[in-house]
C-alpha cells in the first residue's frame, strides 16, 4: 500500500532524487568534472586555432627565407624577366638566370580564361538551381555540381589531355581562329591542343562548382518579400533575377569570383598536366606556356642549383602573395555583403 | 486589358478619373492540399477604399495576392475561380499576367525598398521595366514620390540609398514605387503594420487621396484603422467571407454573429 504513492509519482520523485543528487558529493565530482571539461575544450580549440596560424607564419617564413638568394640577385625584376635557364654550363648565354615573366603571365591568363569561361556558367547554375529548377531536381543537381569540386585534379588534367585536348584541336581552336583570327590572341592552333588555353578551361571546372555553389547560396538568400517585390511590378522572372536578386548580391558574387580565381591563381597539377611546358610569352592563347604553381611542381624536386631551388621559392612567394590578396579581397568583400544583407533584415 | 498601356502621363492634379472595379468570384486558394480560400465572392468597387478584416491566418493575404495573381508564385500554390477586373478574367489563359501585375499594383505588410538601389531607382524600377526613360522617367518619378508624399522629403536626396530611409518612409517609398507603374488597383497587406502611429496617419492620409485615381484594397489587423479608411469592409474568417458591407454597418449594425463577436474584439 505504501509503494502505490510513490510509483504514481515515480516520475517527478526521479527528477527530485536527480536534483538532490546535484548538490552531493556526486554531482560535485561531476560539476569539478565538467568544469575541466570546459577547460579542456577552450584550451584544446585555441591551441588548435593557434597551430592554424603558427603554420601559416613557419609557411611564410620559409617561403620567404627560402627566395631570399633569388630576390637579392634578381630583385623585383624577376616578376617580368622571362629568361628561366637552370642550365650551369658557362658557354650558354645567361646560364642560371631566372625570371618568372613567362610564368606570371601564363599564371594569370589561365585564371581569367578560367574565370572567364566559370563565372558565368557557374551564376546560370546558381540561377537555375536556387529560382527556376523545381526543387526535386535542385536536391539531385545541387549535389551533383558540388561532387564535381571533390574530382582530385590530376584527374581533370588527364581528361584535359585525353579529351579535351584532341577537342579544341579539332574543333574549337579552328573555329576561333578562323572567326577571330585577326585578333592575335587565336592564333594558329597548335599541334596537340594542349596550351594556355587548354589549362584555363581544364581551371574552370575546377572553379565552375565554387562559383555555382556559393552564388546558389546567395539567391536563396535573397527575402522572398524583395523578390516578390519586383514580380508584383510587373517584373518578368529574368527582370526579377537581374534587377533584384544578381543586383543585391553584387558583392557576394565578386567575392565568390575572388574565390575562384585563389583556386586557379594555386592550381598546379592540372595545368602542368595540359599546358605544355612553355617557355616564351606568346600572344596566342593556342601556345604552350607554363604557371608559377606548374613550375615549382615540375622542377623542385630535379633543381640543379641553389639559384634555381631559392628562384622557384621565390614564384611560391609570388603565388603565396597573390592568393592572400584575392582572399583578404574576398574577406573584405564578403564582410561588406554580410552588413548590406543585416539591414535588409 | 484596360491599363496596359503604361505610358499614359497622368497629371498630377487630375480630377478623379474612372478606376475598374474587381469582382473576385468563387475563389479558392490552395497551398499544396490545404484549401485556405474556400470560394469567396467579393467586389471591390471602383475608387472606393475596401479593407479586408479577419483573425491572423484566415486567408486575408492569401486572398489579396489572389488578386493580382503572385498566390501562383509559391512553389505548390494554386487557385481556382475569377477575377475579373472590369469585365476582363485575369486568370483567362489569354492573359499576360505580367500586364495583370502591372494593373494591379501591391504594397507589402513589410517595407521592401530594393537594398542596394537609390531612392531614386527604387521608384523607377517599375517604368523602367516597360522602357520609360530620361526626362519621362524623372517626371514619372516625381509624380509619383509627391502621390505618396514623400517628395518634399526626399527630393534633395534621390541618390541616397533606400535603406537610409525610416520604417515610414520606406513603406510611402514603396507605395511611390507601385503608384509609378501606373496601375489602377492597389493591393495592400497590412501596409502599417510595421509602423508607429505617425507613420500609420500619414499613410491613411494617402488613401483618402488616391482612391480619386485607384481602387484600392487594404488587408488590416486593426479594426480602428478599418473604420477610419474603408468605405467598404468585408470580415473573413477560416478561408470564407462571412460578411461585406459599408464600413459603417459592419461596425456598428453586422448582420452575422460571428462578424459581431470580432469587431467587438470577443476574438481574434
Ligand atoms: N506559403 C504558405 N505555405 C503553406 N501554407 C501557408 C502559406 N502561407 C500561408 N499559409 C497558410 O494559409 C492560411 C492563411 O494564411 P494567410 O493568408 O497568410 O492569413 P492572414 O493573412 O489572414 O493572416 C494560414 O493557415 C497559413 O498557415
Ligand atoms: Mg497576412
Amino acid at each position: 500500500m505504501l509503494l502505490c504513492p510513490a510509483m504514481a509519482h515515480a516520475e517527478t520523485t526521479a527528477t527530485e532524487a536527480d536534483l538532490r543528487q546535484i548538490g552531493r558529493s556526486g554531482g560535485g565530482l561531476r560539476r569539478m568534472a565538467d568544469r575541466f571539461g570546459d577547460r579542456a575544450l577552450l584550451g584544446l580549440t585555441a591551441l588548435a586555432s593557434l597551430a592554424a596560424v603558427a603554420l601559416i607564419a613557419l609557411v611564410i617564413d620559409r617561403v620567404v627565407a627560402g627566395s631570399m638568394p633569388s630576390i637579392s640577385k634578381f630583385g623585383l625584376g624577376f616578376l617580368w624577366h622571362t629568361t628561366w635557364n637552370p642550365s650551369l654550363s658557362s658557354g650558354v648565354r645567361d646560364s642560371n638566370v631566372f625570371g618568372a615573366g613567362v610564368l606570371v603571365y601564363g599564371t594569370l591568363v589561365t585564371s581569367a580564361i578560367a574565370l572567364l569561361i566559370a563565372v558565368p556558367l557557374g551564376i546560370a547554375i546558381g540561377v537555375y538551381l536556387s529560382m527556376l529548377s523545381s526543387g526535386r531536381l535542385a536536391a539531385v543537381i545541387g549535389p551533383l555540381v558540388e561532387l564535381l569540386a571533390s574530382v582530385p585534379s590530376v584527374i581533370i588534367g588527364l581528361w584535359g589531355i585525353v579529351v579535351l585536348a584532341p577537342f579544341l584541336h579539332s574543333t574549337i581552336e579552328p573555329a576561333l581562329h578562323s572567326a577571330l583570327g585577326w585578333t592575335a590572341i587565336f592564333g594558329e592552333p597548335g599541334t596537340t591542343g594542349l596550351g594556355i588555353f587548354n589549362a584555363g578551361v581544364v581551371l574552370s571546372i575546377m572553379v565552375l562548382p565554387i562559383i555555382a555553389a556559393i552564388t546558389r547560396d546567395l539567391f536563396l538568400n535573397v527575402p522572398r518579400e524583395l523578390k516578390e517585390g519586383a514580380l508584383a511590378l510587373g517584373a518578368t522572372r529574368w527582370e526579377m533575377i537581374r534587377t533584384v536578386v544578381l543586383h543585391s548580391t553584387r558583392s557576394g558574387i565578386i567575392a565568390a569570383t575572388i574565390l575562384g580565381l585563389a583556386r586557379a591563381l594555386g592550381e598546379a597539377i592540372a595545368v602542368t598536366q595540359t599546358i605544355g611546358a612553355g617557355t616564351a610569352i606568346k600572344a596566342s592563347l593556342f601556345a604552350n606556356g607554363d604557371t608559377l604553381g606548374s613550375r615549382i611542381a615540375e622542377q623542385f624536386i630535379g633543381a640543379v642549383s641553389k639559384l634555381q631551388v631559392s628562384s622557384l621559392f621565390y614564384c611560391a612567394l609570388i603565388l603565396l602573395v597573390m592568393e592572400l590578396m584575392a582572399n583578404i579581397g574576398a574577406q573584405l568583400i564578403a564582410g561588406r555583403y554580410a552588413r548590406l544583407q543585416g539591414a535588409v533584415r | 486589358m484596360p491599363g496596359v498601356q503604361a505610358d499614359k502621363k497622368q497629371p498630377p492634379a487630375a480630377p478623379s478619373r474612372p478606376a475598374p472595379s474587381v469582382h473576385v468570384r468563387g475563389l479558392r486558394a490552395f497551398y499544396g492540399r490545404a484549401e485556405r480560400v474556400k470560394g469567396i465572392d467579393l467586389d471591390l468597387p471602383a475608387n472606393e477604399v475596401t479593407a479586408i478584416i479577419g483573425p491572423s491566418g484566415c486567408g486575408k493575404s492569401t486572398m489579396i495576392r489572389c488578386i493580382n495573381r503572385l498566390h501562383e508564385e509559391i512553389a505548390g500554390a494554386r487557385s481556382e475561380g475569377r477575377v475579373l477586373l472590369d469585365s476582363v478574367n485575369i486568370y483567362d489563359p489569354a492573359v499576360d499576367v505580367i500586364a495583370v501585375r502591372r494593373a494591379i499594383g501591391m504594397v507589402f505588410q513589410r517595407p521592401n525598398p530594393f537594398p542596394a538601389m537609390s531612392i531614386f531607382d527604387n521608384v523607377a524600377a517599375g517604368p523602367r521595366l516597360s522602357g520609360v526613360r530620361r526626362e519621362r522617367l524623372r517626371q514619372r518619378v516625381q509624380d509619383a514620390l509627391e502621390s505618396a508624399g514623400l517628395w518634399h522629403e526626399v527630393h534633395d536626396r534621390l541618390s541616397q540609398p533606400a535603406l537610409a530611409l525610416s520604417g515610414g518612409q520606406q513603406q510611402r517609398l514603396c507605395i511611390a514605387r507601385a503608384l509609378a507603374v501606373e496601375p489602377e488597383v492597389i493591393l495592400m497587406d497590412e501596409p502599417c503594420s510595421a509602423l508607429d502611429p505617425t507613420a500609420t496617419l500619414r499613410i491613411e492620409e494617402l488613401l483618402d487621396d488616391l482612391k480619386s485615381r485607384v481602387t484600392i484594397a487594404i488587408v488590416t489587423h486593426n479594426m480602428q484603422q478599418a473604420a477610419r479608411v474603408a468605405d467598404r469592409t468585408a470580415f473573413l474568417l477560416d478561408g470564407e467571407l462571412i460578411e461585406v458591407g459599408p464600413t459603417q454597418e459592419i461596425f456598428t449594425t453586422p448582420r452575422d454573429r460571428r462578424t459581431e463577436d470580432y469587431v467587438t474584439g470577443k476574438f481574434g
